[in-house]
């Protein structure tokens, strides 16, 4: 499979929010403002890419050893070092930001979205070249659901709903049709 | 045999991202106030937000930084203060404690309802119909729904109006929140006078109703010393800030609308 169907397949087709509904949780968290989003999706790109280089290596190991229902374990011990590693930097480099993000940062260790791509690397029989393209185009995915979303409820800000339907009703529903928007791309590839 | 694989493996990744952290910790550094742990431990960390400031970690933050006082903290009273105070090397002030208390005297004795309500026994729902089923619609509905909102249990309705335990109120301000007719206000705890009412119709509107309503005559804003009681939306208003508490308002009020909190 070439690169470039690669990255289309995962940000458009199989995009790991709008259409396999993972990390849906800083989906809804961190989508209030578009810069707080981006800064989000290029955390998640930098730890996935990252979490990927070491998880690929480790899974060969313990492959070698026949101990592969281990990999779970692993592969999260590794993602949170890479999270914890972004805390640091990001801290250090731009507080602002940091701030913006709150318990969404530390909160993507647990993010299931990184273990999908570290496993989908592992399931789909990908090279390591093939596993680093997914896992940035997965973050960019990841990047691109938010920021849209981030756009749209700009827009549910201004609008006057029902007082029933306010805050996170109508959040959930606006999500509910993007997604809906998504669906579009199925069965291209 | 088996097993030990297994175990050595992840021992090394364990103390490879340990080490790796370690390392990162040095490199990425941020030095940080030192006081802001410190006061920080010494806050209650109930994160209510009754500061002013988003949780304790927060407020923390605001003593060392912006100088915020150091007497906002009131879960944590008056040693919380002095401690914070000692670590920033201020005078200590004791913490400024609040209360509620609700600004109606309309019980079942003195105003009358204009029908039965038998619905869901709420402030917010009988509200709904004509105001309430007091005749009165500016004061307390009786149906408790400050009390429900109450944590510490300070509320009680009796005779059909709400009463705030004094003692037992923390200040938090849940009540004033929950109550529809926003008749409850949050109060220095020090303070000894207040106006029993908050009726915005005019004098004879108020007195068809009910017998302890304001008039807004103006005789307790005549009478105090230090300007701090205005007659405003036909009641009367005690400033806190200004308050001495010399009780001369209450002299003057021919009606009794204004009284010692007991």
């Amino acid at each position: 499979m070439s690169y470039i169907m690669i990255i289309v397949s995962c940000v458009f087709v199989n995009n790991i929010v709008l259409s396999q509904f993972m990390g849906i949780c800083p989906f809804l968290g961190v989508s209030k403002q578009v810069k707080s989003s981006v800064g989000m999706g290029a955390a998640v790109i930098f730890v996935m890419v990252c979490a990927t280089a070491v998880t690929y290596p480790i899974y060969l190991l313990l492959e070698r050893f026949e101990i592969t229902y281990l990999r779970t374990i692993a592969f999260i011990l590794v993602i949170a070092l890479f999270v914890q590693l972004v805390e640091m930097i990001l801290k250090k480099k731009l507080p602002p930001l940091y701030r913006a993000l709150g318990v969404y940062l530390p909160l993507i260790t647990t993010n299931c979205a990184v273990l999908g791509v570290t496993i989908g690397n592992i399931d789909n029989d990908y090279t390591f070249t093939q596993s680093l393209t997914n896992a940035f185009g997965t973050g960019a995915a990841f990047t691109l659901a938010l920021v849209l979303f981030s756009g749209v409820r700009a827009r549910i800000e201004d609008c006057d709903f029902p007082e029933t339907f306010k805050g996170v009703p109508a959040t959930m529903i606006a999500a509910a049709i993007v997604s809906l928007s998504f669906m579009g791309f199925s069965g291209i590839i | 045999m088996t097993a030990l694989i297994p175990i050595g493996i992840f021992a090394a990744l364990g103390a490879v991202s340990g080490i790796a952290l370690t390392v990162a910790s040095k490199v990425f550094e941020v030095k940080e106030d030192k006081r802001i742990a410190e006061i920080g431990d010494t806050l209650p960390q109930a994160n209510c937000g009754g500061c002013g400031y988003s949780g304790c970690a927060d407020y923390a933050a605001a003593v060392v930084e912006k100088g915020a006082a150091c007497n906002l903290c009131r879960p944590g009273g008056d040693a919380a203060a002095a401690k914070i105070a000692q670590i920033m090397g201020q005078e200590a002030q004791d913490v400024i404690e609040l209360t509620a208390f609700v600004r109606c005297a309309g019980d079942c004795n003195s105003t009358e309802h204009k029908y039965i309500y038998d619905g869901i026994q709420s402030c917010a729902a009988s509200n709904r119909y004509y105001s309430g089923s007091k005749l009165c619609t500016s004061g307390c509905l009786g149906y408790g729904d400050c009390v429900s909102a109450c944590p510490n249990g300070a509320i009680q309705i009796k005779d059909r109006i709400a009463k705030v335990d004094q003692k037992k109120c923390i200040g938090c301000g849940l009540c004033a929140t929950a109550c529809p007719n926003k008749i409850i206000s949050i109060r220095p705890a020090t303070q000894v006078y207040e106006v029993y009412c908050v009726s915005r119709s005019n004098a004879k509107e108020t007195r068809a109703v009910c017998p302890n309503g304001c008039v807004a005559c103006r005789m307790c804003e005549k009478a105090c010393p230090s300007g701090a009681i205005k007659v405003e939306n036909n009641h009367a208003v005690i400033d806190y800030d200004l308050c001495t508490g010399c009780g001369e308002c209450a002299k003057a009020c021919r009606f009794g609308v204004i009284k010692e909190v007991r």
